[in-house]
């Protein structure tokens, strides 16, 4: 490369490179070694830069995959996950995994290829209007048309997937952009006027935040993902502490607050802890980081904590006063935040209002039934104690899925790999796949439902490709077990659709490549597990469960929190 | 209540297409949308009345500023700003009645564009409130067409579009 007349800061020189090789140069500034996706004709310059490169490339089975995959992966090491697709169906293939990655802002970069600049919006073969479709499911997203935008594109897709409120960002790229070769220098100036995420909060409103919470009797810290995100871990548990303030997590948020502090309420909502709704709707002071008041959260939102002052801290200004009027907002960074407030908050034992929520605990824990068929809670209850609380745990969405957030154990950040906000079925297989490759040598488990299980297993084969030690635990109750519950609470017990006869996971396993075990009786379920976990490669652990078992407490739809249905746990 | 917003945006392909979509997708009220250039070939101007309570607004503004190629939001509720819309009308208009429309015209300070045998084209420019009265005026002759451009407006001052992008946004 010769080394012509540069910007004084750029080291180098692109004069020659075709599209992909600056694609490729980007990735490897962005500190990318791995992606994952699937090769198709729009991308197969790109394709053709990856033979040689450093950047391992994880083909999946299915984009769908990739994408949890690259999800995965992200959320358990806090990195930028990245895609590569094909234009038409590749890139719609990917629209869940945006969506999924979307609703719990999860840092996603994502490439498609696009059929060539001149033929867009001429129904070219595999084409389709893939920013149209993908802009409400992305942080934000770019058709790239030209070789000499790519580069800075590139950069500003990263830039606004990680900073901020990280999301998915996807780029659309006509091949003939990757396949042409740049003249001149081309400006690598990321260029954002309206892009100016605002980290720090406002001290005058930390301040009257830390002001309410010393007035305060009995607050609670409602936490979310924002306190994984932002790594809040431990100001939070500063604060809890010295000012012996109760905390409850949603489901994302497991794991910010050691579950075996005495202060931890668990998680809260529709399937949350009795102790946890019932000190909702008791606080005089609701502190919320990062959490953003979803339905599944909230309950009836007119009666949501009705006798507290709500203080909101979030990075994400449309988050505040979006779905509970928030009498003290703080938009900044949940870390910077919290350690900014530990100064100002006076310590405090809280005896009586700790007392009563230790009686709550001590009425209502989260329990059931050893008796009959295994127990699905039970399966989880035994992988938490076998791995010590310490696996990196991947789901489904379902019972299942609460059952594993109700029972594991959390004791640290980014071990729940779970699919809150979209709740999409099949993301649990992928996304353990995309957390063992960001996490190498750790347990990770996906504990997932039949039902979520059969729509993505295929990715097993990818783990075996790969040689990535997942363990899957399929929890079979041979329903569609969430919404048969709702079936047999709301609609009369008449079960339309729900039941979900499953072939024998361990055989399609052993077909894979991978190794398969199946158990039905309590009394081999404690020798499988151990087996599960000693074992090298990845392992399919086909559970066959009590069908009919529901999840508990409940709140049911638009009902009041401490309204919920504590079933057999009352 | 009516809000016009005014939302300064990169100018580049698809931002009247996300702007649109967050407005579809979020359930908001959109009673007229103005897109124009500005005196920055970078920047466009897009003017919006939305009708909603004080938390929909809110939330509008918020949901605008995050779409990355919004510059700046501005809620024109509480500000002196200058505002107008444009109409253009055709009403039915015999020979007979010609006087007795192009007065009401005048009156208005509209202009007689085009004539033919038994109707005149209008354009009228002012605030919506001006061009309901004229238009609600000339109902009984019979209007065969009409067309709107939709609000735009511009606070009272001196600032350009250049020195409003770099204010912070709030």
């Amino acid at each position: 490369m010769t080394n012509k007349k540069t910007d004084s800061k750029a080291a180098k020189s692109y004069i020659g490179f075709s599209g992909a090789e600056v694609f490729h140069e980007m990735l490897l500034s962005e500190g990318v070694d791995l992606m994952f996706g699937f090769p198709g004709g729009a991308v197969l310059p790109i394709f053709d830069v990856l033979y040689k490169s450093p950047i391992r490339f994880i083909m999946s089975r299915h984009e769908q995959g990739a994408t949890h995959m690259a999800d995965g992966y992200a959320r358990s090491t806090g990195r930028v996950g990245v895609v590569l697709a094909t234009s038409g169906p590749g890139a719609t293939n990917i629209v869940t995994g945006l969506a999924t990655a979307n609703m719990d802002s999860v840092a996603l970069v994502a490439f498609t290829g696009q059929v060539k600049s001149f033929m867009i919006g001429n129904d070219a073969f595999q084409e389709a209007d893939v920013t149209g479709i993908t802009r409400p499911v992305t942080k934000h997203n770019f058709l790239v048309k030209r070789v000499e935008d790519l580069g800075r594109v590139v950069k500003e897709a990263f830039y606004i997937a990680r900073t901020g409120r990280p999301g998915p960002v996807l780029v659309d790229i006509a091949v003939d952009a990757t396949a042409a070769k740049l003249a001149e220098e081309p400006d690598l100036t990321p260029n954002l006027p309206g892009y100016k995420p605002r980290l720090t909060g406002h001290i005058r409103q930390i301040r009257a935040a830390a002001d309410a919470i010393n007035a305060s009797e009995r607050p609670v810290f409602y936490v979310g993902g924002g306190v994984v995100i932002s790594g809040a871990s431990q100001e939070l548990r500063a604060l809890a502490e010295k000012a012996q303030i109760p905390v409850t997590t949603t489901l994302l948020g497991l794991g910010t607050f050691d579950e075996t502090s005495p202060l931890a309420l668990q998680m809260l909502g529709m399937h949350g802890t009795a102790a946890a709704n019932y000190a909702i709707q008791e606080c005089d002071c609701l502190i919320a980081v990062g959490a953003r008041f979803d339905d599944r959260v909230t309950g009836n939102l007119a009666k949501f904590a009705p006798n507290a002052k709500v203080i909101h801290i979030d990075v994400d200004p449309a988050s505040i006063s979006k779905n509970v009027e928030v009498d003290i907002p703080v938009v900044g960074d949940a870390k910077d935040s919290l350690k900014r407030m530990l100064d100002l908050l006076k310590p405090n034992e809280r005896k009586g209002w700790l007392a009563k929520i230790n009686a709550w605990k001590k009425k209502y824990p989260l329990k059931y039934e050893i008796d009959g068929k295994i127990k699905p809670q039970e399966v989880v209850d035994l992988i938490g104690k076998m791995t010590d609380h310490d696996a990196i745990i991947a789901t489904g969405v379902g019972q299942h899925q609460m059952w594993t957030a109700q029972f594991y154990g959390w004791r640290r950040p980014r071990q729940i790999i779970t699919s809150g906000g979209l709740g999409t079925m099949g993301y649990g297989c992928p996304a353990a796949i995309g957390a063992q490759f960001g996490n190498p040598g750790a347990t990770v488990i996906d504990i997932d439902g039949d039902g979520s299980f059969s729509m993505t297993m295929v990715e097993v084969i990818t783990a075996v490709g790969h040689a990535q030690p997942v363990k899957f635990v399929v929890l079979d109750n041979e329903y569609l077990g969430m919404v048969r519950q709702w079936q047999e609470m709301f609609y009369g017990r008449r079960y339309s659709s729900v039941a979900h006869p499953c072939p024998d996971f361990a055989v399609i396993a052993e077909g894979y490549g991978a190794k398969g075990m199946k158990v039905s009786e309590r009394s081999e379920l404690a020798d499988a597990i151990n087996q599960m976990l000693k074992h090298e490669g990845p392992v399919v652990l086909h559970v066959k469960v009590e069908p009919e078992e529901n999840v508990y407490p409940m709140v049911a739809p638009g009902k009041n929190l401490h309204e919920m249905d504590l079933g057999k746990l009352a | 209540m009516k809000h016009i917003i005014s939302a300064l945006v990169q100018n580049q392909p698809g931002v009247l297409a996300h702007i649109a979509g967050m407005f579809a997708a979020r359930g908001f009220n959109i009673d007229s949308l103005v897109v124009g250039r500005t005196e920055d070939p970078e920047l466009s101007r897009m003017t919006i009345v939305v009708i909603g309570d004080d938390r929909t607004l809110e939330q509008v503004r918020k949901q605008l500023g995050k779409i990355v190629p919004v510059v700046k939001v501005r809620d024109f509720a509480d500000v002196p700003c200058v505002q107008r819309d444009l109409v253009l009308i055709r009403v039915h208009t015999p020979p007979t009645k010609r006087p007795e429309v192009t007065q009401l015209v005048n009156l208005f300070r509209g202009k007689v564009v085009d004539v033919a045998h038994d109707s005149l084209l209008v354009e009228l420019a002012g605030t919506e409130d001006k061009l309901e009265a004229f238009i609600d005026l000339v109902r009984p002759y019979g209007i065969r067409e009409l067309a709107r451009t939709g609000v735009i407006a511009m606070s009272r001052g001196s600032q350009s579009a250049k020195q409003e992008r770099q204010q912070d946004v709030s």
